[in-house]
């Protein structure tokens, strides 16, 4: 009888699963980041490219003019919009090229600067993002 | 041998405790290398690549699409030397090939989504295309939306 409920008693203070021990980790955060910008991209990202990048140059669309564009971005929800549009998916772009390296090419050796560039760069678009909007 | 005994201990404890329970890539694994290209042989990892790889695609939208705001805070003339840029062949390819990974990634993720987050109802779990429908059914709208905006003659 004692042994058993002393076993019962380790049983219960062993921790459930491996994770329970864990620090809460920062993985999560990224990855919200990451899974946010992911829809951005998805939804927003093919008429914009397809019309800025594809339908105007190429002439299949009339091209809006410059008195046109500028009304409409500096209209405030446009602002917003694009905002998120450069924000978001660049945290998206630097969750899966720091994996991309580490996954893909299996740069393993130089994971703090792989970091570093990525979400440096993410920071630095958000902040230029921010200031030609202001500025816009 | 009791102080070796100790010395064990403590060793595995703070291990425990400190920095090896939770280093993400534990430097004291074995671990076979792979060749670079691993994911060439099979279709799967491939498409996992060209996912990942898609990002660059991503980025180089936003890239972009900062040059096109700056642009804009700049004047006419400014935003008329970018559209000129934007028709040199280079960049009509580069936004082609941006353009392929772009859609590649919104139907992965579209195809993710109920795996990511499968709804329920009722018990069940809601079938998949109810999810990835209403998905489609968003970027069309929006899509729709912005392409109204852009091209109504004001």
């Amino acid at each position: 009888m004692i042994e058993r409920s002393t076993t019962e008693q380790s049983m219960s203070e062993r921790p459930k699963g491996g994770r329970s021990t864990d620090k809460p980790s920062d993985e999560a955060f990224f990855w919200l980041l990451f899974s946010a910008g992911g829809v951005v991209a998805a939804v927003l990202i093919p008429i914009q490219l397809f019309l800025f990048g594809l339908a105007f140059p190429l002439g299949w669309l009339p091209q809006p003019s410059y008195e046109h564009v500028i009304a409409l971005a500096r209209s405030p929800l446009a602002r917003i919009y694009l905002f998120v549009l450069c924000s978001l998916p660049l945290f998206h772009w630097a969750h899966r090229f720091r994996f991309t390296l580490y996954d893909g090419l299996q740069v393993k050796h130089l994971n703090e600067v792989i970091f570093a560039f990525c979400y440096g760069g993410a920071l630095l678009g958000t902040a230029l993002a921010a200031y030609l909007l202001w500025m816009i | 041998m009791t102080d070796q005994t100790i010395a064990g201990k403590t060793m595995t404890d703070q291990s425990m405790t400190d920095q090896a329970a939770r280093t993400e890539f534990h430097p004291r694994w074995y671990r076979k290398r792979l060749s670079t290209w691993w994911w060439l042989g099979e279709w799967h990892y491939l498409t996992f690549i060209l996912r990942e790889l898609s990002s660059l695609s991503v980025a180089w939208f936003v890239v972009l699409t900062l040059f096109q705001l700056r642009a804009l805070s700049r004047g006419p003339e400014s935003y008329s030397r970018f559209t000129d840029r934007l028709q040199s062949p280079i960049t009509i390819a580069l936004n082609a090939i941006a353009f392929c990974f772009i859609v590649f990634h919104t139907i992965t993720w579209f195809n993710a989504a109920p795996r990511a987050m499968p709804v329920r109802m009722g018990g069940k779990r809601v079938p998949k295309l109810l999810v990835t429908i209403p998905n489609y059914a968003l970027l069309f709208v929006v899509s729709a939306f912005v392409a109204w905006l852009l091209l109504r003659t004001p």
